[in-house]
């Protein structure tokens, strides 16, 4: 009888486990009729990451296993004078992005796996300025390395973003280490960190102060961010991240603040067990939205030019996984609609707007491409 | 002395060992697991059965163990194009990892002995080595 009984609980929790992975509203929809088309800008490019616009017809981009590209009209040059990188599983050549003041200073930031001389085995993700004149870079210098190294594959990050005040933000992932790095403020890893423009730690940092923190941390508690952008209204940033299973999020950002990750997520492992228990906890963020299942976001961006009917305002982000990007529609502070833009295209690594007002995609295999109205 | 030469025997053989640094297939295996579930399992999965149409399979993949070369070479150097496997075609795109030649070894023998597959030839760091792009 209790055996029965204990049977009949254990059923039941193991039904309630199943039904934990139940698809998250609102469920990604396929448009019946598409007003826009594409047009490929440039190709050629195995792995586009970062995606920089210096002007109308000429922008850079990065491609993961080590080269920066100049596009000017559609053709593309390798930029010169990158420091040596290090690249491993999913680390490489990541993103790219112009100073504010770049039509005075000529500079670029750049986020990269690295491996310094003297250092132990294995790499970090490092942030990176230069000039950039034509397709040479000059004054290379690096502005902040996490450390310590490691030989593991995943989770690096990273993405570069500014808010209005004079602030460059970009992340690092928990970079393979999620019961060490994420929670720990003393420690690099599966944070988003704030600097000033010059490389310099804002005084304002929420860590600064405790002598034992990473005092360039800004917030911490996030497992991959590959998605970061700076909402046009609020000026707020917000990031998106990987998640294991069922766990990728999009954050809005705030100092100081704790994003769960590994104490609670709405994810479990790719292998079906459990990471925790939990999904809220007090002194812990709620995601802004989570996707189930999983769509592997990568760049993000909003939709401001009014180029495209109904767009405006709206969030796009790519989805490596299933291969489209996404356009999230949203209200009153929640997502109410999700859609396909560009289905089966392929592996989408970034979305970004050019100056042009229209949105430029980075796919893999493909290159870059613009999506276009119909007349 | 009887055994002298025996044990002259299991010095050399240990001197052999010691200077080519040979791991058994089992240890082999086991470092390759290790590396497969750090850069290889996010797309072919745990199971090896890869994802249809985007991800091809491991595991009684006809492509994997036709050329054993040609496969040690796409994950030495990364691999494009259409490849056609289990006649299902592939157009993606696979990086190079960076991992280094004994790395390539291990993850190379367990791929071949991990779920359906088993495989008589055990992948030497130094086959890696002589393979150009």
């Amino acid at each position: 009888m209790k055996n029965s009984l204990l049977s009949t609980l254990f059923l039941l929790l193991a039904t309630h486990m199943s039904c934990a992975q139940e698809n998250h509203p609102p469920l990604i929809e396929t448009p019946t009729e598409v007003d826009y088309t594409y047009e490929t800008i440039v190709d050629g490019i195995d792995i586009p990451w970062g995606l920089a616009f210096i002007a109308e017809n000429d922008f850079l981009v990065t491609e993961k296993t080590g080269t920066l590209y100049r596009v000017i009209d559609g053709n593309k040059t390798a930029v010169n004078g990158l420091p040596e990188l290090y690249v491993r599983g999913q680390g490489g050549l990541l993103d790219v992005a112009l100073h504010p003041n770049f039509k005075e200073n000529n500079t670029l930031y750049f986020t990269l796996g690295m491996h310094l001389e003297g250092e132990e085995e294995g790499g970090n993700t490092a942030l990176y300025c230069a000039q950039i004149n034509g397709t040479e870079l000059s004054e290379v210098k690096m502005l902040y390395k996490a450390v310590p190294n490691t030989k593991k594959g995943q989770h690096w990050g990273s993405r570069i973003a500014f808010d209005q005040e004079g602030h460059l933000y970009f992340s690092v992932g928990d970079r393979g280490n999620r019961d060490e790095n994420p929670q720990d403020i003393t420690r690099d890893g599966g944070k988003i960190y704030r600097l000033n423009l010059d490389g310099s730690i804002p005084n304002d940092n929420p860590f600064v102060g405790n002598d034992a923190a990473k005092t360039a941390v800004f917030s911490y508690g996030h497992r991959n961010p590959q998605g970061m952008t700076v909402q046009p209204k609020t000026g707020q940033v917000w990031v998106n991240e990987h998640g294991p299973m069922g766990g990728d999020e999009i954050n809005r950002i705030v100092g100081g603040k704790n994003f769960g990750w590994p104490v609670i997520t709405y994810g479990i492992n790719y292998s079906g067990t459990p990471i925790t228990d939990i999904t809220a906890k007090e002194g812990m963020e709620q995601p802004f939205y989570y996707w189930v299942p999983s769509i592997g976001p990568s760049g993000m961006t909003f939709s401001t030019s009014g180029v495209y009917k109904d767009w405006q305002d709206n969030l796009f982000v790519g989805s490596l996984k299933f291969e489209y990007l996404e356009r999230l529609v949203i209200k009153r502070d929640k997502v109410v609609k999700r859609e396909k833009v560009l289905d089966k295209i392929g592996r989408v690594r970034n979305v970004i707007e050019g100056p042009d007002g229209f949105l430029y995609v980075a796919v893999e295999g493909k290159g870059i491409l613009k999506i276009v109205p119909k007349a | 002395m009887k055994y002298g030469f025996l044990l002259y025997v299991i010095i050399v053989e240990f001197l052999v060992m010691r200077f080519y640094q040979q791991k058994t297939l089992e240890q082999s295996m086991a470092d390759g697991a290790e590396i497969y579930a750090d850069f290889c399992v996010q797309c072919h999965l745990q199971t090896g059965a890869g994802v249809s149409g985007v991800f091809p399979p491991l595991n009684q993949s006809d492509y994997l163990f036709e050329d054993l070369d040609r496969s040690i070479r796409g994950v030495k150097y990364g691999l494009k194009g259409n490849i056609v496997v289990n006649d299902e075609t592939y157009a993606g795109i696979m990086a190079s990892q960076g991992l280094d030649d004994e790395e390539i070894a291990d993850v190379m023998n367990y791929i071949l002995n991990s779920w359906d597959n088993s495989s008589e030839i055990q992948i030497s760091p130094e086959r890696v080595a002589n393979i150009a792009k």
